[in-house]
């Protein structure tokens, strides 16, 4: 699967209380009302850049780190986010990223400016920079977790094979 | 084990996955306490949905006033020494105190778990921290362990076990382990191990759990890295704004004014925790310029602080009691501060808008430091309170 967006990009340790504050988290299970406040401590027009035509959100190191929240991936999903690239992520925001089908790129980020046209290829494992003209490499994620995501999730895997086929 | 932020979420991936059933109802609880009682009509939904679960499946529920999640689930013995268990919340490693491997989730990986009863793990490497040497008088667990994560960082331990060890954990209760192995994900720890040992077994008994079957790290077991630190050396620590790795010396931070003091939360609101910072206010008054809440972590700690006195000498000293669960720390209600006033608090997370507001700054203590400073209406250093 190729994604294909503009770059969107934020520094390092980037928590889930800024994807989404626990003000809004408690109040509702309206991940599409929510996510207008994605990202909205760092960036209070995250949702309004990204919504119309899509984004990658690009970051740091640690992304996602802090609290076990779904909402912070199903927030930047509802947001039009089509995956997050970071140079590292929190173990918890990793798993909930799969599970809900966010795909997630680890890879050297540095080398991304934020507004940068991307082309992200899962399976091959290379973030093209259309607007530098350059590529990233990356480790394409390992069959258990590139199953989860190509079934769409872990829900969708769970109907799909009637529980854990992995 | 869900709470109020995350159950609801779990709830509908079971629904989706059309799955009507957890995989044993005697091993499945929700917990109400993150926005609890209910300050809004969209919360009471969310709880009505999670009393529902439980009339549905058997899962029990806990509801409004009997506690936080990570008191609950130990203090109630659903886990014991040996049991894998996780929990969807990230300071689930809190009982990694008690020899559970026990670890934070999302909610559609604790639907899957509440339905098959089994998960995908990665197999993490393991760090050993060791403590050595003694706590001087006015320093406690919440220091240790903010110690280390100024140390190692946020990032210190992504995706690694910690094991924790050393004379200085072995001297320490049950109670003050468990304000270690909670901070684990702070460092963005998997899990936070302890060995148990005599007290670990002795704080089981007559909690009506299964018979423990603790597990000790192998003899010939790798560590990815080895962190020791001595104790003897550290003094009551900091965590400043906006990040808990953000640590200091609390001489750095001493005298810096504050509108509100937390006593409580999922780290700091157990028994002893009351019973420091009741020794410290018995006789004096908090400052006139500072709120102070008070949120003991569970029904059952409430109660036993009651006996203990220390509920009336808080209160005596101006404390305001709420009910037992993590409003203030986690900004659902119960002290929402305002704009650009300072928080003591003796919670986890000090990240920007934590406690609802974005334009307010959080610092972090032990039970001490944050009964110190209520009296003293600024940043203050426990130790002269003890002798």
């Amino acid at each position: 699967m190729t994604l294909t967006a503009k770059a969107f990009k934020y520094g390092d340790d980037i928590n889930t209380d800024y994807i989404i504050s626990g003000k809004y988290k408690f109040k509702s299970n309206d991940m599409e009302a929510m996510a207008v406040h994605a990202m909205e401590d760092l960036d209070a027009e995250y949702y309004k850049k990204v919504k119309p035509d899509g984004g990658f959100l690009v970051a740091g190191k640690n992304f996602g780190m802090g609290s076990s929240r779904e909402q912070a991936p199903l927030v930047l999903i509802h947001s039009n986010t089509r995956a997050v690239l970071a140079k590292g992520f929190a173990r918890i925001f990793f798993r909930n990223a799969i599970n809900t089908g966010l795909p997630v790129v680890e890879c050297d980020t540095d080398l991304i400016d934020d507004g940068d046209e991307l082309e992200v290829d899962l399976e091959a494992g290379v973030v093209r920079d259309v607007t530098k003209g350059s590529e990233i490499p990356f480790a394409p994620l390992p069959p258990v977790m590139a199953q989860l995501l190509a079934d769409g999730g872990l829900v969708e895997h769970f109907k799909k094979h009637g529980g854990f086929a992995l | 084990m869900g709470q109020d932020g995350t159950s609801p979420l779990a709830i509908s991936a079971l629904a989706r996955m059309g799955v009507e059933a957890v995989f044993d109802s005697a091993k499945v609880a929700v917990v109400v306490d993150h926005s609890s009682p209910s300050p809004i009509e969209g919360v009471s939904a969310l709880h009505t949905m999670m009393r529902e679960f439980g009339k549905r499946t058997g899962a029990r529920v806990y509801d409004v006033g009997e506690g936080v999640c990570h008191q609950l689930i130990p203090e109630q013995g659903h886990v014991v020494p040996g049991d894998l268990m996780v929990g969807c919340d990230s300071h689930t490693c809190t009982y990694g105190a008690l020899n559970v491997f026990s670890t934070g989730v999302g909610s559609t990986d604790g639907a899957a778990a509440m339905a098959a009863g089994k998960l995908w793990f990665k197999v993490p490497e393991t760090m050993k921290v060791t403590y050595n040497g003694a706590l001087a008088p006015g320093v406690f667990s919440k220091d240790l362990i903010l110690y280390l994560v100024g140390q190692i960082r946020a990032d210190g331990a992504t995706y690694m076990s910690l094991e924790f060890g050393g004379p200085v954990i072995d001297a320490l209760s049950v109670e003050a382990r468990m304000t270690i192995s909670n901070m684990a994900i702070e460092v963005g720890a998997k899990a936070g191990l302890m060995r148990a040992d005599d007290k670990t077994l002795a704080w089981y008994q007559g909690r009506g759990g299964r018979a423990p079957a603790p597990v000790e790290p192998d003899a010939n077991a790798v560590y990815s890295q080895e962190v020791v630190i001595d104790a003897s050396a550290i003094g009551p620590q900091v965590a400043k704004p906006h990040t808990v790795d953000n640590v200091s010396p609390i001489e750095e931070v001493a005298g810096t004014p504050i509108a509100q003091g937390v006593l409580g939360t999922c780290t700091n609101g157990r028994l002893e925790d009351l019973g420091v910072a009741a020794g410290i206010l018995a006789g004096r008054r908090v400052h006139p310029d500072v709120r102070f809440i008070v949120a003991p972590a569970s029904r059952r700690v409430y109660l036993d602080a009651i006996e203990a006195g220390h509920i009336q000498t808080l209160v005596e000293a101006g404390a305001a009691v709420v009910t037992p669960g993590c409003g203030p720390c986690v900004g659902t209600h119960n002290g929402v501060p305002s704009d650009g006033e300072n928080v003591i608090s003796t919670a986890n997370r000090n990240f920007k808008g934590r406690m609802g507001n974005s334009n307010a700054f959080i610092y972090l203590g032990s039970p001490a430091t944050v009964a110190a400073s209520v009296i003293e209406g600024r940043i203050a250093d426990p130790r002269p309170y003890f002798g």
